[in-house]
């Protein structure tokens, strides 16, 4: 680790770089100094942030820095103790059901229901959208297609492997087409491999797809690899570095980044 | 000679696979027919008779109307029992889940109503009601309601959190999210519950029609204790356990049918 960085010097180094022009697109989340506490325990810290639309933003933080916790009040699943949360202009945890069909969720764990095949797991937002069946079925079984199920389409999530089920989670949150795309560490239980080609599969189509994506990780390398903007949180969830990449930042940038980032994490 | 059947070893035949597992099914079944044969032959008839004797009862009753109505009745009380229960039950067991209060008011009360033995519902229902098939009825639901209850209270707290969050967050209406989520997680359990207390109830049917039915298997049994008439209750008793263990076979078809995505272990 480099003697610049060690002494802090690092820092200023880092946060002064400006690698993309800032952001002009509207704002799509803001956290505007948010608190969340579980009893004593802080879990986020007077945290401030937005994130634009179009933006494909990677939460990078150590184990138990309150990732899950952003994510859940983002989702409008928990509420913040103090300041506020505003998702597309709403509240998530008032205005719960205002969200329907505008964010979708890939959670840390694929979550399939084990009673419905996989193209019925896939059809489930789109259930809740009114859909009709037939053209439920068109779109899961194009997403099922996308990420290379077909002919697993009626197999039950008991018959398929751990990464398939992965798979069948994200086709589950591209079919509805929800502008806002959530993701709660979705690769961290696959090998290395699969969850390297799962997320630059998914990046792409976050891309292709126009979404906005916040993908929460304590993984330098899958943030990199997904990240346009990289959000470096500390315990409790306040931000240590807030990294715009673009393909210009040249490669000795970038493991300087890196060094940096590790080193942070590593305080 | 192009035409190889290829040899087979007797085992792999289907047909003897279907013979062995009908074997097993009937073996325990042979086995106390055949004590109770050999005990035939050593006390009197009117202790231990012979299973001929049983035999031609059983079938009698199941080939003469008048009596065969009698199984049916019982049987009809016992599913209309448990189909009252099993509707009271998922009431008070979505609002115990619901309400904390629901929960604090009958939890208490069903517990206590659990200790109350069948013989007592009987004399209740006898002091306050008048018609015979609202008695039992009455009963029925008296007795199997608590664990109806607490058995659906059970299936809707170990539904999976993380797959109803997975299903809330896709905001569906309360409908679906019933349809979708809650149904088909309790429905294992529901199905189990009916088999717990389908044996419950086919032992508390027969002393709820002692409240002055003129039909019934309980009725029935009555008058053979009258006539001491060892063959006759036999005959009766096995009308009832053919019944229960119809019906359960009925509910594993379901399950079989119903719970098909459920992975299987190869260990068993
Ligand atoms: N429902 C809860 N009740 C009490 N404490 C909680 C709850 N949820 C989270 N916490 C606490 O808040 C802190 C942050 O948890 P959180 O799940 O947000 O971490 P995380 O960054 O997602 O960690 P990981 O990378 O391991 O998933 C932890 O100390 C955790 O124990
Ligand atoms: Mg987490």
């Amino acid at each position: 680790m480099d003697a610049a960085i060690r002494n802090g010097h690092g820092m200023t180094k880092l946060d002064d770089l400006q690698f993309v022009a800032p952001d002009t697109a509207e704002v799509e989340i803001a956290f505007r100094n948010v608190t969340k506490r579980f009893g004593n325990l802080v879990a986020v810290d007077n945290l401030s942030l937005d994130i634009h639309r179009g933006q494909m933003v990677a939460l990078l933080g150590k184990t138990g820095c309150g990732k899950s916790t952003m994510f859940n009040m983002i989702s409008g699943l928990m509420a913040p103790s103090e300041g506020e949360v505003e998702v597309m202009g709403q509240q998530p945890f008032r205005n719960f059901n205002w969200y329907r069909g505008k964010m979708a969720i890939v959670f840390q764990t694929d979550r399939l229901l084990p009673w419905r095949t996989a193209v019925k797991n896939v059809e489930i937002g789109l259930e809740t959208l009114g859909i009709a069946p037939a053209e439920r079925r068109d779109r899961a079984m194009h997403w099922l297609e996308t990420l290379g199920l077909k002919g697993h389409e009626n197999d039950y999530p008991h018959a398929l492997s751990g990464g398939m089920r992965q798979r069948v989670s994200i086709s589950r949150a591209f079919a509805t087409d929800a502008e806002l795309l959530l993701c709660d560490e979705p690769f961290s239980a696959l090998d290395e491999i699969t969850s390297k080609r799962l997320r630059t599969e998914f990046a792409r189509l976050v891309r292709e797809n126009g979404k906005t994506a916040v993908f929460i990780t304590h993984s330098i390398d899958e943030a990199f690899d997904i990240g346009d903007r990289i959000v470096v949180l500390k315990r409790p969830a306040e931000i240590a570095h807030d990294l715009r990449m673009s393909d210009s930042v040249s490669s000795e940038d970038r493991e300087h980044i890196r060094r940096t980032i590790h080193a942070s994490l590593a305080a | 000679m192009t035409d190889v059947t290829p040899s087979r070893r007797p085992y792999d035949n289907p047909a003897f696979g279907v013979a062995r597992r009908l074997f097993w099914v009937a073996a325990p079944f042979v086995l106390i027919a055949t004590a109770w044969q050999i005990a035939s032959a050593f006390f009197p008839d009117f202790l231990f008779p012979s299973l001929i004797h049983v035999f031609a009862r059983v079938f009698d009753i199941l080939t003469t109307w008048s009596l065969f109505s009698s199984v049916l009745a019982t049987a009809m009380r016992i599913l209309g029992g448990l189909a009252g229960a099993f509707v009271l039950g998922a009431v008070l067991g979505l609002a115990i889940f619901s309400f904390k209060t629901a929960d604090r008011l009958l939890t208490p009360t069903l517990t206590f109503f659990q200790g109350i033995p069948a013989l007592s519902w009987v004399v209740f229902a006898i002091i306050w009601f008048h018609g015979v098939e609202f008695r039992i009825l009455f009963i029925m639901v008296a007795t199997t309601l608590p664990a109806f209850t607490f058995q659906i209270v059970g299936a809707l707290r170990s539904m999976d959190k993380d797959l109803s969050e997975m299903v809330m967050s896709f905001r569906p209406s309360r409908r679906k999210y019933f349809s979708a989520m809650v149904l088909p997680a309790v429905l294992p359990e529901v199905v189990t519950a009916w088999k717990v207390n389908l044996g419950n109830a086919s032992r508390v049917v027969v002393v709820a029609e002692l409240v002055g039915s003129s039909g019934g298997v309980g009725f029935q049994l009555l008058q053979q204790q009258q006539l001491f008439d060892m063959a006759g209750a036999l005959a009766w008793t096995l009308q009832l356990v053919f019944f229960v263990l119809l019906f359960q076979w009925v509910l594993s078809q379901f399950e079989r049918m119903a719970f098909r995505y459920r992975a299987v272990s190869e260990r068993g």
